[in-house]
């Protein structure tokens, strides 16, 4: 399997994946820490892909989405954006808006 | 071999020649930098689009010699 199909179907067979430097538990680098720190606050459940442990994924996933850095998250195969813009949308309440409309909603605080 | 704020912007005028650009230095070490870019260009287009055309002009530069930039992106006020 090349690097681009491992990539897409880890993007395909995944609602929500955030391909990172370091876990969500130990993120590695201040802009993946604040991807994790938004998702974890929306309760969205996502897995994380450690682009540290391969040069392959690292180099790989910024050809597939023709960005050149990371952290980038994917919502139903979709790139979403860097941690920018991600935090730029979570502000203005979009991030939450593109996971309902997923049906991604994750658990409300109250229940955390 | 980090970049300083002149280069950045002129790379980016280069590529968006429209583009109101200013650029603050967050760190001091010519690595991290937090860039505004305003440009007509950037209308209709996503924000990921719109940060694309951004990287596009640093010309390879962004992840690599610049390993920061705190990018926001808009369109002028009408």
């Amino acid at each position: 399997m090349s690097i681009q199909q491992f990539i897409e179907n880890e993007v395909k067979s995944n609602d929500v994946v955030l391909f990172m430097k370091g876990t969500p538990q130990f993120p590695q680098c201040g802009f993946s820490g604040q991807v994790v720190q938004i998702l974890d606050h929306l309760g969205v459940p996502y897995k994380g892909i450690n682009v540290l442990e391969s040069e392959e994924i690292r180099e790989g996933i910024k050809a597939y989405a023709q960005w050149p850095t990371i952290p980038q998250l994917y919502v139903k195969g979709e790139f979403v954006g860097g941690c920018d813009i991600i935090r730029e949308m979570f502000q203005a309440g979009e991030l939450q808006q593109v996971m309902q409309d997923n049906g991604l909603a994750g658990k409300t605080h109250a229940q955390a | 071999m980090p970049m300083d704020a002149n280069e950045i912007e002129r790379l980016i005028k280069s590529g968006i020649p429209d583009a109101a650009v200013t650029i603050r230095d967050l760190a001091g070490d010519g690595d991290h930098y937090a860039a505004t870019v305003i440009s007509e260009t950037f209308r209709g287009k996503s924000r990921v689009q719109q940060h694309q055309l951004v990287y596009e002009a640093l010309k390879g530069q962004m992840g690599g010699a610049l390993h920061a930039l705190a990018l926001q992106t808009g369109i002028p006020d009408a």
